[in-house]
């Protein structure tokens, strides 16, 4: 497994689109903080830009990935491979690279320019989407065989998370407001790993006060240190389920 | 010629003698005769002078119902152990001065204080320094006196059971100047105080109000300093305040604001700077206000003006680093905001005259959404938001159109 993923990784490190994304990371993460000279402003545009982009690359790269490298992957069949370790070593070695293009674009950068406990929330957290929306990626491009009807699919899983949810999310609080809504509101949260990492990098900055503002149990829940370990389990397990569900069925595909 | 000379000695001599047969001054000192400050005050006459000597002094309940000054030299401690008041003053012009003063018991039925004064003018109290004392400075039906250079710090630790630092109810022409106030309820408490100076004091860490002011009209306060009070400072139902060169900072958490103006009329809020409060101004029936030439910097909310607010004048101030810059809670605006600097304009400047080309609507669409429903905070800065955010400012609909800054500067004021 550990021989396959090494030979993805060393392909995937020298393919330039991961290099650019890489390289548009540091340099819209350095530009960040030149303009705003604030560390906390600058913080909030980072995360801004990575909430965005990051699940963006990240599923639209993985699932075109995978669809290229099915030759490939239907060459290595042949051989006496278990299924489990060609699908994980793919997932390792997209996990690997992306995971290296976010550390020595944003995690490094953002360290030297603002050394902070939230700059390492926020790499975590930018991390953790990667690993994230891999794993619905190629969820995604196991089921559906067409290409373009696995791109859409994929895309459309970016624009849900990312805007879609939230949309929802107003309207219900519109309807029900005049409801004690705030504890599920929390538990929605947990629905959208990417609201979920946003919450969990605003509460490490000023804004936390604001949220604060009449949201007790907000407050409560994401200031404490086993709110954020909560968190993070949660957003491990947003990793996983796709992950496994993606083995799964990739083991009883018929090719 | 020798005469002379001896008549020189004399003369001190017979005046020092005068001077101590009379009680013009009187000397407290431990281990002597005169050693209970009680005693000393019993003794001296109008107009004397006492001295308290170095040591603590286990007093209290001590009235002062004749002019004269008290006077501690090497700060004398005054302690009255968990009991009651310390000084009561029922008499004009008296002067109490570098004393320590401390630990006077919490009490439900009765606001103990260290130093209290009743009915009283021209009283000064300098250069003091309480400690645990449950209210510190109390003065009540009192006029033209002085409050200077204290230094009052209490051990409150909830709203219940905490005294004010400096509290004065019904008085004029007071002065408030350079005290130190801590951990108190309130710091500065004026209810039907007039005509009043409250001037370079620093008040922080109290567990309501910096500064509580109600039914105080025609006071100046200026160069004060308002840091981490549990809800800010509270200006409420007085007219003609000016309040200049204050800072109100660090004032975070639910229900805190940076000022909290409520029912007040004719103000004058000049050269304040904002730094770090939930809500920066709240005004909430606030009317014909000038707010000129303030910074407002990196507050969660800068201004929140409610709807019953009128003709309030808000000119050149700069609002930089805030997350939501001005809130409302109504569709028309009543009040005139000009050539103020706003962080968050997004507009241009081709005619180089320093003001932006078109107006600027300084209220935020989410900025409205949380203020009616507060679980709405979740979405902050989601991407949905603040696209919706500007397509709300290009084309308004929910916030009110009206309240805008016709005249937006494109670069910051720097004051002096």
């Amino acid at each position: 497994m550990f021989k396959i993923a090494k030979f993805i990784i060393s392909d995937l490190i020298k393919n330039w689109i991961i290099l650019l994304y890489a390289f548009f990371l540091l340099l819209a993460t350095i530009g960040f903080f030149l303009l705003q000279g604030q560390g906390d402003k600058a913080i909030l545009g980072v995360l801004n830009l990575t909430l965005m982009l990051v699940p963006m690359i990240t599923v639209i790269f993985s699932t075109i990935y995978y669809y290229n490298m099915y030759e490939f992957m239907v060459l290595l069949m042949a051989q006496p491979l278990k299924r489990g370790s060609i699908i994980g070593s793919f997932y390792l070695g997209l996990l690997v690279s992306l995971g290296l293009a976010i550390v020595a674009g944003l995690g490094l950068p953002l360290w030297l320019m603002h050394p902070h406990w939230v700059s390492l929330v926020l790499s975590g957290v930018a991390l953790l989407l990667s690993g994230i929306f891999i794993g619905l990626a190629l969820l995604v491009a196991v089921w559906v065989r067409d290409k373009a009807r696995g791109m859409g699919f994929a895309l459309f899983l970016w624009v849900y998370f990312v805007l879609i949810f939230d949309g929802l999310v107003l309207l219900m609080m519109y309807n029900f407001s005049d409801y004690p809504i705030e504890k599920v509101v929390l538990y929605i949260t947990f629905l959208n790993p990417v609201d979920l990492g946003r919450i969990m990098v605003l509460m490490q900055t000023e804004a936390a006060a604001l949220m604060g503002y009449s949201g007790a149990i907000f407050q409560q829940f994401f200031s404490e240190w086993w709110g954020l370990i909560a968190s993070l389990l949660i957003m491990l397990a947003w990793a996983f389920i796709p992950v496994a569900f993606s083995f799964r069925m990739f083991r009883d595909k018929d090719l | 010629m020798r005469i002379r000379l001896y008549f020189l000695f004399l003369v001190p001599l017979v005046s020092v003698l005068h001077f101590g047969l009379e009680a013009g001054s009187l000397h407290v000192r431990k281990g002597t005769q005169l050693d209970t400050i009680k005693e000393a005050i019993a003794l001296a006459g109008k107009g004397d002078t006492i001295f308290v000597h170095e040591g603590t002094y286990l007093e209290n309940q001590m009235e002062i119902n004749k002019p004269m000054a008290i006077i501690g030299v090497n700060k004398p401690v005054i302690d009255s152990q968990g009991g009651d008041e310390i000084f009561i003053v029922k008499a004009d012009q008296v002067l109490i001065q570098g004393l320590t003063l401390q630990n006077i018991g919490v009490s439900h039925l009765k606001d103990r204080a260290a130093i209290r004064v009743v009915e009283a003018r021209n009283v000064i109290i300098d250069n003091n320094l309480l400690l645990n004392t449950f209210f510190g400075i109390y003065l009540q039906n009192a006029s033209r006196c002085r409050v200077l250079n204290n230094t009052i710090r209490g051990e409150a630790y909830d709203e219940m059971n905490a005294g004010n630092a400096i509290h004065i109810w019904k008085g004029s022409q007071m002065e408030v100047i350079n005290n130190h106030l801590s951990q108190h309820r309130d710091g500065i408490y004026f209810e039907f105080v007039d005509q009043s100076l409250i001037r370079g004091n620093t008040s922080q860490d109290n567990m309501r109000y910096g500064l509580h002011f109600m039914f105080s009209n025609y006071d100046t306060y200026e160069k004060n300093i308002f840091r981490r009070n549990g809800a800010g400072v509270a200006v409420m139902f007085s007219k003609q305040i000016r309040m200049i060169k204050n800072t109100f900072e660090e004032n975070w958490g639910g229900s805190s604001y940076g000022i909290l103006l409520k029912e007040i009329s004719d103000g004058l809020m000049v050269q304040n700077t904002f730094i770090r409060n939930t809500i920066g101004v709240y005004a909430e029936g606030a009317n014909r206000i000038k707010i000129e030439k303030n910074d407002f910097i990196n507050n969660g909310k800068a201004m929140d003006i409610k709807g019953n607010c009128i003709d309030n004048e808000i000119l050149s101030n700069n609002f930089i680093g805030n997350t939501f810059e001005v809130l409302t809670n109504s569709r028309s605006n009543l009040n005139h905001f000009e050539g103020n600097y706003w962080a968050q304009y997004k507009g241009y400047d081709l005619n180089k005259d320093g003001i932006g080309d078109f107006p600027h609507r300084p209220v935020n669409l989410f900025a409205l959404i949380t203020d009616k429903i507060p679980a709405a905070n979740m979405l902050l800065h989601s991407f949905l938001v603040d696209a919706l955010d500007m397509a709300e400012r290009m084309f308004p609909e929910i916030i009110p159109e009206h309240l805008s800054d016709e005249r937006p500067r494109i670069k910051p004021y720097t004051y002096d």
